[in-house]
């Protein structure tokens, strides 16, 4: 079998194309250049904003903590073991201590809820958008960013004004006589969801509509009319169309939610640490900025390692089908 | 110590920018770069330093003595004054942070209470001058528990009508301060059998609270909670909105702790930062930063230019026959990696 397959280029290799195939190496090499000259500001950015920055931190990572804050310049990888472990101060032995991990999880926990919630509300509403008039599709676009205008930390307290137990909602359905006593609306997990989601929606909506946009809702009518059902529609002609959307829109809303600060902080009254308040604190009270950096490197790891699992598994469908 | 509300503090940066830019000369002298708590320094008192020594003033603030260090630390350059507590005064004059002024040889240094003098963060003076000193402790609705507030199983052992009611600063200092206090053990402690039992009471005490905030004022006048614990400027700002709240003294001890000017080592404007520490020092101007803030000064004097109620206030004048605040230096870095532990495994 071997020598079979070997002997058929043998056969066939004139010294034209030898040539065509060196003007296109040529070419090739020419379009190369173009494509790194314009690519050469992003990256510049990239590694001065970028990679520069995370570098120093995956120094950090590595270093002793100062006294009060900073680092001193001594070899440790204990920023990493006190990730899993405890040492005991007294005997130097290892136990393995969840606290970290639990934190984390809350996190992704949170994010994940979030990120369902968004698709949930925000995947109708895109389908809202792409389906009215192309005159009307910039006035609801335009509605949808416009949260943007004001700072999220502005928004945020405009839901604990909602939300507060003097609040609105609580006024309102008191003074309906529906409750009597306030409910319990802030300070919970359940604010710290409706806080998430109401932050990222936009991320979640833009993303699918621009999807939604290039689909050709002549395709719907035909398919309704091979007398396929609703739910075949969606499944086998809309939703085809909108996965790069709804791939983007998920990853863009799980990972700021990963990290969010100000929404857990205000709205879930601080008693339970987030990935994000547990970091900053490292470079404050704890005066750790190793154990900082470290978890800020795990958390980047497990974002990418999400990403990469995502591409594979994408990718390997697409060669299938 | 007075971490506000951020909003607060940054609508009020803003109003004291604008202030501060607007009796700017045009042709200022010079310049001085204050980088102090949020919502804690009294536009007027700038105002006022501005015109006297034509000297065009810039104002950012901070939300922590920690986040100030970690700024200071990283390389926030351009500052000259910084307002740090009594403990990380002794932390930033020993990491070489801080220019020795010498203010005791300044003009206004009479003024100064000698009871500020021989403090442990700054010995004779060399360093800083002060600007507010102050108590946390707790502030209870007495509409809402009709008891003896003083003591701390308020918080961490509440009645029934408290909890689920409660606010407690989202600083492991006093939180865990408060806690050793209550079971009467040492600061700064590192016996694991006592460290044991105070994180035991932080986690059952933690069911009964419903926030850990810095935002003290917020959270009681919004009426969120009935107890919140808190510094003794911020009782009295929020009193002045819910009149039935008190501060109270707990019988087993609260937190001193006073703020002071200082200037970092290597201030591009050190004469005009030295016009300044001088400056606080004279009654009037302390009078300001009081009646802006709160709190009480340290400068003899100043009670003739202060706000008449607050010199009558129970917050700034405690009753008679109340213990002395106890003023914490810091910890070393085995307590705090302790502490840490106790902190992460209460939050998580």
């Amino acid at each position: 079998m071997a020598a079979e397959t070997a002997s058929v280029p043998a056969t066939s290799a004139p010294a034209e194309t030898e040539r065509l195939r060196l003007a296109k190496a040529a070419i090739r090499r020419g379009k190369l250049r173009t494509r790194w000259l314009l690519l050469s500001p992003a990256l510049l950015t990239i590694v001065l904003v970028g990679l520069l920055p995370l570098s120093i931190i995956l120094v950090y990572s590595f270093l002793e903590p100062g006294t009060y804050g900073g680092v001193r310049w001594v070899f440790s990888t204990d920023a990493y073991v006190q990730f899993l472990f405890e040492r005991d101060l007294f005997e130097d032995t290892l136990t393995f201590n969840p606290a970290y991990l639990e934190i984390f999880w809350r996190s992704v926990e949170l994010a994940l809820l979030s990120t369902v919630g968004s698709l949930l509300i925000g995947f109708p509403t895109a389908y809202f958008i792409a389906t009215r008039p192309p005159s009307r599709r910039n006035l609801w676009l335009f509605l949808i960013t416009l949260p943007f205008w004001t700072n999220l930390l502005i928004r945020t307290f405009a839901m604990m004004l909602i939300l507060r137990d003097e609040g609105v909602i609580n006024i309102i359905l008191m003074k309906l006589g529906l409750i009597d006593q306030p409910l319990v609306l802030i300070y919970t997990d359940g604010a710290v969801f409706l806080g998430l989601v109401y932050s990222y929606l936009p991320f979640m909506v833009l993303p699918i509509y621009a999807a939604l946009e290039k689909l050709d809702f002549r395709l719907v009518e035909a398919a309704y009319d091979l007398y396929a059902t609703r739910g075949k529609v969606l499944r086998h002609v809309i939703l085809p169309v909108a996965k790069p959307g709804l791939v983007a829109g998920c990853i863009l809303v799980f990972v700021p939610g990963l990290g969010a600060y100000i929404t857990p902080e205000l709205l879930g009254g601080g008693k339970s640490l987030m990935i994000g308040n547990m970091i900053a604190i490292q470079f404050g009270n704890s005066r750790n900025w190793p154990f900082g950096s470290a978890a800020s490197l795990i958390l980047m790891a497990i974002v990418l390692v999400a990403l990469l699992v995502y591409v594979r598994y994408a990718g390997r469908r697409r060669g299938h089908g | 110590m007075r971490k506000h509300l951020l909003t607060a503090a940054a609508v009020l940066a803003l109003g004291a920018g604008t202030l501060g830019l607007g009796a700017v000369q045009a042709r200022a002298a010079g310049e001085l770069h204050i980088y102090n708590w949020g919502n804690y320094t009294n536009p007027e008192l700038i105002k006022s330093f501005e015109k006297k020594y034509d000297v065009k003033v810039t104002l950012d603030d901070y939300d922590s003595n920690e986040m100030m260090l970690a700024k200071i630390k990283g390389g926030a350059a351009g500052y000259d004054i910084v307002v740090p507590s009594d403990y990380m005064v002794s932390v930033m004059a020993g990491e070489g942070l801080l220019e020795k002024t010498e203010p005791n040889q300044m003009a206004n240094f009479k003024n100064i209470n000698p009871k500020w003098i021989e403090v442990y963060w700054d010995k004779g003076r060399h360093y800083t001058v002060p600007w507010q000193w102050g108590t946390t402790a707790f502030t209870v609705d007495t509409a809402v528990y009709k008891g003896d507030v003083n003591t701390l199983k308020l918080e961490l052992d509440p009645p029934p009508e408290l909890k689920g009611r409660i606010n407690m600063l989202n600083d492991m200092n006093e939180v865990i301060n408060a806690g050793l206090r209550y079971l009467g053990y040492p600061r700064c402690n590192s016996n694991k059998e006592q460290l044991k039992e105070l994180s035991d009471l932080l986690i059952k005490a933690k069911a009964s609270w419903r926030t850990m905030d810095y935002a003290t004022i917020e959270k009681l006048t919004s009426g969120d909670v009935d107890l919140s614990q808190n510094w003794n400027g911020a009782a009295m700002r929020a009193r002045a909105q819910r009149p039935t709240l008190k501060y109270a003294y707990p019988k087993e001890g609260f937190t001193g702790w006073m703020d002071n000017v200082a200037v970092l080592k290597g201030a591009p404007n050190l004469e005009n930062a030295k016009l300044f520490q001088n400056f606080v020092m004279d009654p009037e101007n302390a009078a300001l930063i009081s009646n802006f803030a709160r709190y009480a000064n340290g400068i003899k004097g100043s009670e003739k230019f202060m706000d008449k109620d607050m010199v009558a206030a129970p917050e700034i004048i405690p009753p008679a026959g109340t213990q002395d605040p106890e003023f914490v230096p810091p910890c070393d870095q085995k307590v705090v990696d302790l502490y840490n532990r106790i902190w992460t495994n209460l939050k998580k």
